[in-house]
């Protein structure tokens, strides 16, 4: 794993399509501005792993109640 | 082709049928083949079944029922991965996480299932749009 310390304005290059610019620093947060390919996915890390865990819970039910389900739709259609 | 399923025990389906997620989903990246089978008794739900892990089925509803307005913007990736040649020959689902209690259930709208009906290629998109939600509640107190 690379490690390197960025001033604010300053920038990383990642490849020759990927630029990760260090827009702005505060306290304990940083603001980054990300050049990349449209075809690049970019995500925060935690929304990925969010869905990750969704899906297993998602996954797990083992007893699906149709009527019950139906009630559910019917109140919000 | 006979498979098991989690909730319908075996059936036969065809193999015309089988949609591909050549990467898997978020948190099972080895499941790539599923089968959209119809729920009894609703419409507006299918079930998503493993053909590789029985155990693992997904319920999935039809989003626009949920938000008429429902409008996602596909990545240029996933255009490019599932082959899509125009907006009407895909298919969009969101999986519903089901609770014991019915106004717990939730829709994720966040990362809505994809699925290119010309090839039946297929892709959960996770969208950068915080606007709907990983748990949208179905339930609506009146």
């Amino acid at each position: 794993m690379l490690v390197l310390a960025r001033k604010k304005n300053e920038s990383i290059l990642i490849g020759e399509d990927i630029e990760i610019i260090i827009s702005d620093i505060s306290d304990d947060k940083v603001k980054l501005a990300i050049k990349a390919p449209k075809s690049m996915k970019v995500f925060r890390k935690e929304l990925l792993l969010e869905i990750e865990q969704e899906n297993k819970k998602s996954a797990e039910s083992d007893h699906i109640d149709i009527q019950k389900l139906n009630i559910a739709i019917k109140k919000n259609i | 082709m006979l498979i098991n399923t989690k909730f319908l025990g075996n059936i036969e389906i065809e193999e015309k049928d089988i949609i591909s997620f050549e990467h898997g989903l978020p948190g099972f990246n080895k499941l790539n083949n599923f089968v959209l089978l119809p729920v009894e008794g609703n419409e507006a739900l299918s079930y998503m079944q493993s053909l590789q892990e029985t155990n693992v089925c997904f319920i999935l509803i039809n989003p626009f029922l949920l938000v008429e307005d429902y409008e996602i913007d596909i990545s240029e990736d996933t255009v490019a991965n599932l082959k899509i040649d125009k907006p009407a020959d895909i298919c969009l689902y969101s999986i519903l996480t089901i609770t014991e209690d019915i106004k717990d259930i939730t829709a994720n709208l966040t990362a809505p299932i994809v699925v290119n009906t010309v090839n039946n290629k297929a892709a959960q998109e996770v969208l950068n749009d915080s606007r709907y939600g990983i748990k949208y509640k179905l339930y609506r107190e009146e």
